[in-house]
């Protein structure tokens, strides 16, 4: 087909947990600009399977951006080179034919590769276990609309909210910090009256926790901003350390 | 085996009430005695669990994604229904109750409806109070949307992305529990057989999706929370992970498959746009309140949409259906979106395709509100085409969506194997032959937060508190059938990848079991299926080992079950010889086109037992009793 377009993939693989990786050069032919990137993977993995050879193992799922499941390091950035797109949703459209395109894992030393460009982000669910939640049991709870909310807060609430706990944010820093996912959630209940009363210990654990998973420091360089796929605002990382400090100085 | 549904006497109203009343209970100090577990994190899976550890039982929950939060309900977009009647319209419990029933065209059960339309207004309460950010007015209270198939205002949302939101809060419940070590969270976990013990569910055999090991979990009870079936189709708006095995493998150990032919057509869809495509994206059904769904008067019509008139249009939809318009339930809008294409007005480059229009919308409200409604679902469009929707209308097409049919389950959700219930999307309960917009997240969260909590106790307070041992001959026959089947995969060695026999399948399915179904077809497409899995026992290439990652592995025996699946999907097609919501039999239409249904003969659920392998299935029939309301012809007009 016309407009089709041939590329060299430079493609991270690793056995294991454990095992060396090292960098495969691969041949994707006859790409239609049409594709998304995973689709364009999985052209490449049926031409490997043809060959006797192993696929490149990679996470996706949902491929409509929202499961957080897709990663991948594009060409030095995370879900590639658009704002606000997650890897399955960027298209080969962005890309010309002849270029060669380099693709890793997530690095960090807090997500482990397990194999080629799959990671372990468990970390990121020990810290929501850590205090991302109100204590709140099934049943028992006021009616929906006892509490009235400002629109504002509500809507800005949505906005941290909306984090898909893909790890770009940690990916793109050159700390590997997760500030930006972990304030997202600290924000969330910070900016809602049902996430009050656990304000303190909520941010205290969160941290602690974080801190213990051997995330780096934040410096301010604000790329998780930059290369967060739901754009969500470093702001949110201002609000966590308030909240942090404030639980410290009254705790 | 005759099927009891167990669904309580007495008035509607009052069914689960008192049926709740005459469930045994475990005492609070008992309840730690009892393991249970959850296969699945959705909706479904997520507040179950989190309930159940809540009230005091020992949770394992198993997922294969590497999060509980990554389940597919986290990409439900447009809402939640609640019968709050926030907005003083008219709504009730009891309006809710019978817009789903009749929007199911009348082939769910009335008690399993009601209670549902029940409990609805407890799961907005219960997420408001877990931080769940749901869109507001200005004056700080919730704010509603309509959906298809109903009147009313009473769809609960958080943008475009409500399932994410409501998923979130279910997870947070979750990881509190999993914090206090009620809940044992086995992410990349996949569950490959129930085990069953002295004729009851006691147990799993799992595959660790990272090493490859194969592990064996017992408990007191098992719950599958595993969602739809529905890439069966292959291009729809699954997720690629989204799979039949969990039910489809307890359907072979004595679970009875309801209604497995009930699949939903979603009318929004971005359509397809070429073979390379790996899933179809959904437009949330929400943008049918403010789009305007038409297509050209005249055949072949090649104008840009622009530049055809407004007289030159045709508003279908509006113009066939006066009072519901847009709003027509889905079977309906999917199905007259392929009429339209089959008179050869359909637009884009496959003729395969309606416009879905916002000028109106965009020129009555203005760019920015038209925005914060669905601005993320523009931007998704627009990543994915390449088109800008504020400027020119979207084309749409219906893709497989969701799967009303599931595990039969009785009143209390448990299946046909005692100990073994089924939750969510898995089970067939509550939609009847067709889903209305916004019960997804419902009944998700209603079997999960409020009915299998209180339901599942009945069941347990008669199990001995002793802990089932991992280790008898029942776990070991099991793990061994398992280890076989990866064993078989592994070492056929073929030419064809699993990914071409699930694309072939899925052609298959859509060719002769989709929108629209005759009986030749269906016939034909059994024969077709049947060859396929002939072939795909012989002739499938897995690479790599078992004891590893290996996503080509997982991905074959996922496929392997489907080949099963769409086989019984045709069979049940075949049996039910009239149309009815989803379900659409060319040969049983009324003059204007629309399903006929036939309550004599078919009100019933067609409950198949699995009757060994290469052997027809037998059908049950669980006949539904309208005790409180009439059937009739379902009019939108």
């Amino acid at each position: 087909m016309s407009g089709n377009m041939n590329l060299t993939l430079k493609v991270w693989r690793q056995k294991s947990q454990n095992a060396q990786g090292a960098f495969e050069t691969y041949e994707a032919k006859n790409i239609s600009p049409d594709m998304s990137f995973l689709e364009m993977m999985d052209v490449v993995n049926e031409d490997l399977i043809k060959a006797g050879k192993e696929p490149i193992a990679f996470d996706h799922d949902c491929r409509e951006g929202i499961c957080g499941m897709c990663s991948m390091y594009i060409n030095g950035r995370a879900h590639g080179p658009l704002k606000g797109v997650t890897t399955c949703q960027l298209h080969m459209r962005s890309f010309s034919s002849g270029e060669t395109i380099t693709i890793e894992p997530w690095r960090a030393s807090a997500f482990p590769v397990l194999r080629d460009l799959v990671v372990d982000r468990t970390a990121f669910e020990r810290i929501q276990q850590a205090g991302g939640y109100v204590s709140v049991n099934t049943g028992s709870v006021p009616d929906a609309n006892a509490i009235p909310i400002s629109k504002e807060n509500a809507d800005e609430a949505f906005l941290s909210a909306a984090c898909i706990g893909c790890g770009a944010c940690v990916a793109a820093c050159k700390n590997s910090s997760a500030m930006l996912f972990v304030s997202a959630k600290v924000s969330q209940y910070a900016l809602l009256p049902q996430g009050n009363v656990e304000r303190k210990e909520r941010v205290l654990k969160m941290v602690s926790q974080m801190d213990q998973e051997g995330f780096g420091n934040c410096s301010n360089t604000e790329a998780c901003e930059a290369e967060c796929p739901k754009e969500i605002k470093v702001t949110n990382i201002a609000r966590m350390n308030r909240e942090f400090l404030r639980a410290k100085l009254f705790s | 085996m005759t099927l009891n549904s167990n669904a309580p006497s007495g008035p509607l109203a009052e069914k689960w009430n008192n049926h709740k009343f005459n469930l045994k209970l475990v005492n609070p100090a008992n309840k730690r005695k009892y393991d249970i577990i959850i296969v699945g994190t959705g909706l479904a899976g997520a507040s179950a669990a989190a309930s159940l550890a809540e009230l005091g039982y020992n949770v394992k929950t198993f997922c294969v994604q590497d999060s509980p939060r990554r389940a597919h309900s986290i990409a439900a977009q447009g809402g939640i229904n609640a019968a709050k009647n926030y907005r003083n319209d008219g709504d009730s419990v009891y309006r809710l109750f019978y817009d789903t029933l009749k929007g199911g065209d009348y082939r769910a059960r009335e008690s399993n409806v009601y209670r549902l339309a029940q409990v609805s207004v407890n799961i907005i309460d219960q997420c408001v109070a877990q931080g769940v950010p749901f869109a507001r007015e200005y004056g700080g209270l919730l704010d509603n949307r309509s959906f298809g198939g109903a009147q009313v205002s009473r769809t609960f949302y958080a943008k475009g992305q409500t399932g994410q939101q409501l998923l979130l809060g279910a997870y947070s419940a979750m990881n509190r529990q999993i914090a206090t070590g009620k809940i044992q969270s086995y992410t990349r976990h996949e569950m490959l057989d129930v085990v069953m013990v002295d004729g009851k569910a006691r147990g799993i055999i799992a595959r660790d999706l990272v090493t490859g090991q194969i592990e064996r979990h017992s408990a007191h009870a098992v719950v599958l929370c595993t969602g739809g079936y529905g890439n069966v189709f292959y291009l729809t708006t699954y997720a690629r992970g989204s799979n039949v095995t969990a039910i489809w493998r307890a359907h072979k150990k004595g679970a009875y498959f309801g209604n497995p032919c009930f699949t939903q057509m979603h009318p929004t869809c971005i359509p397809v746009s070429g073979d390379h495509q790996s899933k179809l994206t959904l437009m949330s059904a929400s943008v049918r309140k403010d789009g305007r769904i038409w297509v050209p008067l005249k055949k072949g019509d090649n104008r840009k949409p622009e530049d055809i008139p407004e007289a030159e249009r045709d508003y279908y939809l509006e113009r066939i259906y006066p009072s519901f318009g847009n709003l027509v339930p889905r079977d309906i809008a999917s199905r007259k979106a392929k009429e339209m294409c089959d008179q050869g007005r359909g637009v884009g480059a496959s003729g395969l395709a309606v416009y879905l229009d916002f000028s109106d919308a965009i020129n009555r409200l203005g760019e920015s509100t038209v925005a914060s409604r669905y601005g993320n679902l523009f931007d998704m469009y627009k990543q994915i085409t390449g088109e800008n929707p504020y400027k020119t209308p979207m084309r749409i097409y219906p893709a497989v969506h969701y799967t009303m049919g599931g595990l039969w389950v009785d009143y209390n959700l448990m299946t046909t194997i005692p100990g073994l219930y089924a939750c969510g999307e898995a089970n067939f309960s509550d939609h009847g032959a067709n889903r209305l917009g916004a019960s997804a997240l419902m009944q998700g969260l209603a079997d999960g937060y409020f009915v299998l909590p209180y339901t599942i106790g009945d069941y347990l307070a008669g199990e001995e508190r002793k802990e089932v041992s991992i280790d008898s001959p029942e776990f070991v026959a099991a793990e061994k059938s398992v280890k076989d089947q990866l064993q078989k995969l592994l070492s056929i060695n073929g030419n064809k990848t699993v990914h071409e026999f699930q694309r072939e399948l899925g052609l298959i399915m859509w060719n002769h079991c989709g929108m629209a179904r005759n009986e030749n077809g269906l016939k034909e497409g059994i024969q077709k299926i049947k060859a396929l899995r002939t072939e795909f026992w012989n002739n499938i290439k897995v690479p790599g080992v078992g004891e590893e990652l290996n996503q080509n592995l997982e991905r074959a025996g996922r496929v392997a079950d489907f080949l099963e699946l769409g086989e019984l999907m045709m069979q049940d097609a075949l049996q039910r010889n009239e149309s009815c919501g989803g379900h659409f039999r060319e040969e049983y239409q009324t003059p204007e086109g629309e399903a006929l249904r036939d309550d004599d003969n078919y009100a019933y659920v067609a409950a198949w037992e699995y009757k060994g392998e290469n052997q027809p299935s037998e059908m049950h029939k669980e006949k539904l009793e309208y005790e409180f309301i009439k059937r009739s012809q379902r009019s939108y007009k």
